[in-house]
C-alpha cells in the first residue's frame, strides 16, 4: 500500500486534479497538496497526491552518483 | 486446522484454473493418468496427429473472463483469437472452430448478439468457419453471465510441422511479436480495485496472418507458445522444466507500453507473469533472430516484436532474468497468477 | 518513465556497487541494515540488489507491511460487522488475510457484503451510491495511508453521509522501529527509513533513532539507485562510527513532510496504544479516531464485541518472527509448501508486501543464478 509512482498533473480543479499515466488521465485528490500547480509531478497514493517530485533535486542526486569514481 | 490437514483438503481452489503450478498439478496428478496417450502427453497448445496423410492440430478452450467487456475485445473475440492462436503456435492453419456457449438465465438477448457479432466478425478476420455449436442455460446463479467454449481445427503446413520443445538448442534466441502485459491490466482496468479505467487496450487478436509474414523463416523456427494466463513467465518456465537448458530473459528488451509498467508499478505486479492473448514467444535459430524481427515489425500484430532471451546452459530447468540494473534474479512458476479470471 | 527510468541506471548501479564493496570491506564485521517497508523489500527482491552487495552486508525486512501486522482481531471484528450485515470497502490485500479463524472472503463466500476499493475515496463514494447500507471502511495503513483517510472523513463530515463509518486500525512506523532498536534480540545496525512514510512525516521524524539510540538512518526511494545510495550512506556513517539521519530520497521528502497531511491526521485522530501481529503492544504506534468524528468510527456508532477465539492448534506460522527481521520467510517451515498466496497461514504471505510474499514472487535468497552467464 506504499506503493505511489510520478505522475504528471496536467489539469485542476478545486481540489480535484487529473494525472497522464501514459495515455490515459486518472482523477486524484489533491486536498493533502493545495499548492500543486499543473505541469507538476506528484506522487499519488490510494487516489490521493501526497508530494511533489522536485526536479532539481531529482537531477542533483543522479550528479552527485554520476560523480562517483 | 494444521498443515498437513490443510494440505490433504482435497477441494479445487481458483488458483487451480491459472495456469501456474496448482494448474500443472492438477492436469499431470489427475487428468493425464487417465486420458494418457502420445498426442496429449507433450501438453502442447494444440495437439496433433495425423489423418489420411494430412497432419491435424486439433485444440479446445473455455473462456470465463470477468468482465465479459473490456477495451480492446470481448468474450467473443478472445473466444475465436484464443482458439486460433492455439492452432496457429503448432504451426496449423486455422479452419473451422465449434462453438458452446453457456448462458445464465436472465441474460440479456442484446449482449448476446453483440457477443455472437463478435465471434462472426473475429471468425472472418481469422478466415474460420463456426462449423458446429451448442447451447445451454442455466439458472440465474448458477453461471456467471455467460462461459464460452471453443475447438479448432486447422492443418499443419509441412513447412513447420517439426514444431517441438525437444528442438530447443542452447544458443537459440527468444522473440516476441510486441508489449507484454496489455490483455490483464486491459481487464484489470474494469474491474473495481483500480478506481477508474485506463485507456490500455487488450492484445486480444487473431495471430495466423501474423505467422504467415514470416513464412519464409518458418525453418528456423523451432517451437512456438502463446503466453496466456501465467505469462511469458508461466510459458517459458513449462518449456524449461526438466531440460537441460535453461533461458535467460533481458528485462530491458522486453517490450511494454509504459501505461501497462505505471499500472504494474502501482500495483507491484510483475509484467512478466501478465496474460497476453495476442503473442506468440519463438524459439529461433540465433543466425536468424534479427531478421524474423524485422519481419514480424513489418506486420502490424508485430509492431514491437524484439529479441528478449536466450536459450542457456545454466541454470538448466530455471529461467532467470538480467534485470534493467545488470544483476539476476530466477523467475520462477507461481502457484497462482494474481489475477483470476483473466481469459 | 520520468522519474524511474533515470534511477535504474545501469552504469550508475554499478558504480554504487563498487563504492558499496570498498566502504564495506573496511567495515569487517557483519552489518545489519533494517527496511521497515514493504516496498522496499519488494525492489531489493525485484532488482536483484542482494547480489550486488557484498556478503557482510545483510539487508533484513521489518515490520513494513501494515496488513501483515494488523491483529487477528481487527480481521475478526472485521468479520462480525460482515456477519452483522454491514458492507464491508477495504483495500484489496486485506481480503484474504486470515483472522483468528476465518477471513473476509470467507465470509464473503458466505453471503457477507464486500467491496474492495483502490482509494477511500471509493468507499465514500460506495456510501453515497447505497443509502440504505451501512458502509463500514477498514482504515488500514502507514502514514502514507492515514493522511488519505483523514481527508475523506472530513469529506464525509462535510457532506454529512452518514451511513459511512471507518474501523480505525492505522499504525505509526517511528514507534514500531523505536520497538525494534529496543529489543535485544533485534540486532539492527542502521535502517532504510520508508520513503513514502516520510514524504508525510519528514525526515525529522527519525532524529531520535540516531540520537537516543545511536542508529544511523537513511530515508530512501524505491529505485534501484535509491537503494543503493541509501546503503552507501549507512556504511559510510557505520565505518565512521556516525550516526545521523540523511535525506537520498530529497525529490519527495523533506525535513518537516506535508504539513497539510499532518494538519488532516492531527484533526481526525488521535494516537493509542496498539496491538502490532508477532510484536505485541506498542505504546502510542497507532491511531483512533477523535471525540470530534466518533459520528464516523464504526466502533462508536456500532460496537460490537470483538469475538474472543481459542487457538489451540499452534500452525507454526513465523509471520511474528518475520516481521521483526528475526528469520528470512524461507526459513519457515510453511513457506511455499503449504503456504502459498493462495493457502496463506499468515498475513506476511497474502499482502503484496509482504516479506513472505515478496520472496516468493521475486526469487529466494541465496538461490543464485549460475556463474558464467
Amino acid at each position: 500500500m506504499c506503493l505511489a509512482i510520478p505522475v504528471k498533473l496536467v489539469l485542476r480543479e478545486e481540489n480535484k486534479g487529473w494525472v497522464e499515466m501514459g495515455n490515459t488521465k486518472r482523477e486524484v485528490d489533491l486536498t493533502l497538496l493545495p499548492d500543486a500547480k499543473v505541469g507538476d509531478y506528484v506522487l499519488v497514493h490510494a487516489g490521493f497526491a501526497i508530494s511533489k517530485v522536485e526536479e532539481k533535486e531529482a537531477e542533483e542526486l543522479l550528479e552527485l552518483l554520476s560523480k562517483i569514481l | 486446522m494444521d498443515a498437513k490437514e490443510k494440505k490433504l483438503e482435497q477441494v479445487i481452489r481458483l488458483a487451480h484454473g491459472n495456469g501456474g503450478k496448482l494448474t500443472q498439478e492438477l492436469i499431470r496428478g489427475i487428468l493425464l493418468p487417465r486420458f494418457n496417450n502420445s498426442f496429449l502427453a507433450p501438453l502442447n497448445d494444440s495437439a496433433v496427429f495425423e489423418v489420411g496423410g494430412t497432419k491435424i492440430a486439433f485444440t479446445t478452450d473455455s473462456y470465463v473472463i470477468k468482465p465479459i467487456f473490456f477495451p480492446g475485445g470481448d468474450i467473443g473475440k478472445l473466444s475465436v483469437s484464443g482458439t486460433v492462436n492455439d492452432l496457429t503456435v503448432m504451426g496449423a492453419k486455422p479452419l473451422f472452430i465449434s462453438c458452446s456457449l453457456i448462458i445464465e438465465e436472465g441474460f440479456p438477448l442484446s449482449t448476446l448478439k453483440k457477443i455472437v457479432s463478435s465471434i462472426e466478425d473475429t471468425a472472418e478476420k481469422a478466415e474460420v468457419k463456426v462449423v458446429t455449436g451448442d447451447t445451454k442455460v442455466v439458472e440465474k446463479g448458477s453461471g456467471d453471465e455467460i462461459f464460452i467454449n471453443t475447438s479448432g481445427i486447422g492443418i499443419v503446413s509441412p513447412e513447420i510441422e517439426h514444431l517441438s520443445s525437444d528442438r530447443i538448442e542452447i544458443g537459440d534466441l527468444i522473440v516476441i511479436n510486441g508489449t507484454v502485459g496489455d490483455h490483464s491490466i486491459a481487464v484489470l482496468s474494469q474491474r473495481e480495485e483500480l478506481g477508474c479505467g485506463g485507456s490500455v487496450v487488450s492484445d486480444c487478436a487473431p495471430l495466423y496472418g501474423l505467422l504467415e509474414e514470416i513464412r519464409l523463416y518458418w525453418r528456423y523456427i523451432k517451437f512456438m507458445r502463446d503466453p496466456t494466463r501465467g505469462g511469458i513467465a508461466g510459458v517459458l518456465n513449462e518449456i524449461v522444466q526438466g531440460k537441460k537448458f535453461g533461458i535467460k530473459l533481458w528485462e530491458k528488451k522486453i517490450p511494454l507500453k509504459e501505461e501497462t509498467l505505471a499500472f504494474c508499478e502501482l500495483l507491484g505486479m510483475d509484467p512478466l507473469y501478465l496474460a497476453n492473448e495476442g503473442k506468440i514467444v519463438f524459439f529461433v535459430k540465433r543466425e536468424k533472430a534479427d531478421e524474423i524481427v524485422s519481419a514480424l515489425c513489418g506486420h502490424s500484430l508485430g509492431e514491437k516484436a524484439s529479441i528478449i532471451g536466450e536459450v542457456v546452459a545454466d541454470p538448466p530447468g530455471k529461467v532467470y532474468l538480467e534485470t534493467i540494473i545488470g544483476t539476476k534474479r530466477v523467475v520462477d512458476m507461481l502457484v497462482e497468477d494474481q489475477l483470476p479470471r483473466i481469459c | 518513465m520520468r522519474y524511474i527510468s533515470e534511477f535504474r541506471n545501469q552504469d550508475l548501479a554499478r558504480r554504487l556497487a563498487q563504492r558499496i564493496e570498498r566502504i564495506a570491506s573496511t567495515i569487517k564485521r557483519q552489518v545489519r541494515l533494517m527496511e521497515v517497508c514493504g516496498t522496499h523489500a519488494m525492489s531489493i527482491l525485484k532488482f536483484g540488489i542482494k547480489e550486488i552487495i557484498p556478503s557482510n552486508v545483510k539487508l533484513v525486512s521489518g515490520p513494513g507491511c501494515p496488513v501483515c501486522v494488523t491483529p487477528e482481531s481487527y480481521i475478526d471484528l472485521a468479520c462480525l460487522y460482515m456477519k452483522e450485515g454491514f458492507l464491508i470497502a477495504t483495500f484489496g490485500d486485506m481480503v484474504k488475510v486470515p483472522g483468528s479463524n476465518t477471513s473476509l472472503a470467507e465470509e464473503k463466500s458466505k453471503g457477507g457484503k464486500l467491496s474492495v476499493v483502490y482509494s477511500p475515496v471509493d468507499a465514500l463514494k460506495l456510501a453515497k451510491k447505497l443509502p440504505e447500507e451501512k458502509v463500514v471502511f477498514l482504515a488500514i495503513g502507514f502514514e502514507t495511508t492515514s493522511p488519505a483517510v483523514a481527508a475523506t472523513v472530513l469529506a464525509a463530515k462535510e457532506e454529512n453521509v452518514e451511513n459511512f463509518t471507518i474501523l480505525c486500525g492505522h499504525k505509526l512506523i517511528p514507534p514500531a522501529m523505536k520497538a525494534l532498536v529496543e529489543n535485544p534480540e533485534v540486532k539492527i545496525d542502521g535502517f532504510i527509513c520508508p520513503g513514502h512514510v516520510s514524504a508525510i512525516v519528514g525526515s525529522r521524524a527519525y532524529e531520535f533513532l540516531a540520537k537516543d539510540y545511536n542508529i544511523p538512518c537513511v530515508v530512501a526511494g524505491f529505485e534501484p539507485l535509491d537503494i543503493l545510495q541509501a546503503i552507501n550512506l549507512l556504511l559510510s556513517q557505520i565505518s565512521s562510527q556516525r550516526a545521523g539521519v540523511e535525506n537520498e530520497y530529497r525529490r519527495v521528502v523533506t525535513e518537516e513532510g506535508n504539513l497539510r497531511a499532518k494538519e488532516l491526521m492531527e484533526m481526525v485522530f488521535e494516537k493509542t496504544d496498539s496491538e502490532w501481529r508477532g510484536m505485541g503492544e506498542i505504546k502510542e504506534s497507532g491511531l483512533c479516531v477523535s471525540s470530534d468524528f466518533s459520528f464516523f468510527d464504526a466502533q462508536c456508532r456500532f460496537p460490537l464485541e470483538i469475538p474472543s477465539f481459542r487457538k489451540d492448534k499452534k500452525t507454526g506460522c513465523l509471520c511474528g518472527e518475520v516481521l521483526q527481521g528475526l528469520v528470512e520467510p524461507e526459513d519457515c517451515p510453511l513457506f511455499k509448501n503449504y503456504c502459498t498466496p493462495s493457502t496463506p497461514f499468515g498475513p506476511c504471505m497474502v499482502s503484496v508486501e509482504g516479506a513472505c510474499n515478496v520472496h516468493y514472487r521475486f526469487g529466494c535468497k541465496g538461490e543464485k543464478v549460475g556463474a558464467g552467464n
